[in-house]
């Protein structure tokens, strides 16, 4: 809806070779109503938006920014809502198998075990990032980074870094792909014995809606502009 | 929005002399070496980018082979051991009727890996060499990379429910197979070198075509 505009107003200098940089067309107080497009590089003079609008780079169509209203509080709602839910999907039985008679239980930490003998031991470590350590740390770190700030405090003493990390630990926190994984665990043994679902596997399945609804209520550049401007008050 | 095929004419920070932060976009005249609003460190255009896509790639692709030959899973069924690989799984899904499983497990581990390399070594190909495809499009194919390579990660997850769940003594138990180890490290490493990817660099070789 919002489009910011092409700033092609400072011809570039003819002679630029890739690697030199040209000297900057641009004084200190212009350069702080620009905003850079992470993906491509391209700038764009910076405009004030309202909640909900959506600024886009003109060039690869890329998200600069799209804050939301009241966005931190239902970040941190959220965030919470998640970390009770893991507590929930690790101490309920996950999954429940029966077969000729014997039944056989599994928790959600008897699954990130299941590599712990032999030559596969290396992957139990893996896997219980990828599905328990990395979500939570993502969620106390934003807790962490937003939480003084939605009650209106100064950010926390260490709040860039936390978010940096959070942003970072993005793709590594797999939750919701061990639902699949499940899910297609479930068919291959459905031939071989019967299956039940626990509790907890539904409170996984609740933690994978609430991260994906927090992610999309994330706006990374909102979050660090407004990181910026408690900072300096 | 109306041409998405040919980008239009744009300024970039690189070329009015300033650094934009890739993090966060906020934009800084030369000088520092870390962003000032999330201190990231602040670079025109990261030079490693492409060294390290090929790096992390080439060991993805190494750790990809023995994740194929070797089984990915050990079925003991009442005393009676039987090795299954990626591909094998398979195929034991659609012996077993569920095509539409069959489909989710071959997309994940198969179709995805090999289309991730491919797209990789092309998007990284791109920067140094002239390219069919337009930089808009080119942009669009990183960010779906981006967005699937975790998708791969479903087969090892598959067999870490499966090794923690069947465990019936005699009548049945599932082992994990030393090929869930090298696929786990190939997607990592792939997905490493997709972060590695600078997409700047994406719109820099067409810029300099157009001038
Ligand atoms: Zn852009
Ligand atoms: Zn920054």
């Amino acid at each position: 809806m919002n489009h910011a505009v092409p700033s092609s107003l400072a011809a570039p200098s003819e002679a630029a070779s890739p690697q030199a940089m040209p000297a900057p067309a641009f004084t200190a107080e212009e350069v702080a109503r620009l905003i850079a497009c992470p993906s491509c590089d391209a700038l764009h003079e910076e405009q004030v938006l309202n909640n909900g609008e959506v600024a886009r780079c003109v060039r690869c169509h890329g998200l600069l920014e799209a804050p939301r209203r009241s966005a931190m509080t239902r970040i941190i709602m959220l965030a919470l809502a998640a970390l009770i839910l893991m507590v929930a999907a690790i101490f309920f039985p996950f999954l429940e198998l029966s077969a000729a008679g014997l039944m056989q239980r599994s928790s959600l930490l008897d699954t990130v075990l299941a590599f712990s003998s032999g030559m596969t031991a290396p992957l139990t470590l893996a896997m219980a990032a990828l599905i328990v350590v990395l979500p939570v740390l993502r969620f106390v770190l934003l807790v962490y980074v937003l939480g003084p700030m939605a009650i209106g405090w100064a950010p926390a003493r260490y709040a860039r870094p936390a978010f940096r990390v959070a942003e970072a630990l993005r793709p590594w926190a797999m939750a919701e792909v061990f639902i699949v994984g499940v899910a297609v665990a479930l068919v291959k043994v459905a031939g071989l014995a019967h299956l039940s679902i626990g509790p907890a596997f539904w409170a996984f399945v609740a933690l994978v809606l609430v991260t994906v609804l927090k992610d999309n209520f994330m706006c990374r550049v909102s979050v660090w502009k407004t990181l910026e401007a408690r900072r300096r008050s | 929005m109306e041409n998405a095929g040919s980008a239009p004419p744009v300024l970039t920070a690189r070329r009015a002399g300033v650094l934009g932060c890739a993090q966060c976009g906020k934009v800084h005249l030369p000088g520092p070496e870390r962003c000032a609003r999330c201190g990231s460190v602040l670079e025109s255009r990261d030079h490693t980018s492409l060294q390290r896509v090929w790096g992390w790639m080439f060991a993805g692709l190494v750790v990809y082979v023995p994740a194929n030959v070797y089984p990915m899973l050990r079925t003991s069924m009442l005393g009676k051991t039987t090795d299954s690989t990626i591909l094998g799984g398979v195929v034991d899904l659609i012996h077993h009727g569920s095509i539409g499983i069959a489909i989710i497990v071959f997309v994940a581990s198969i179709v995805i890996p090999v289309a991730k390399f491919i797209a990789i070594a092309y998007l990284a190909l791109s920067v140094t060499h002239r390219v069919r495809l337009s930089p808009g499009k080119r942009q669009h194919l990183y960010e779906v990379v981006e967005f699937i390579g975790r998708w791969s990660m479903i087969d090892v997850f598959v067999v870490a429910i499966l090794s923690s769940l069947v465990r019936l003594d005699f009548a049945a138990t599932i082992n994990p197979g030393i090929a869930a180890v090298s696929f786990a490290l190939s997607v990592a490493f792939t997905m490493l070198s997709a972060l590695s990817f600078d997409s700047r660099l994406i719109w820099d070789a067409s810029e300099e075509e157009d001038a």
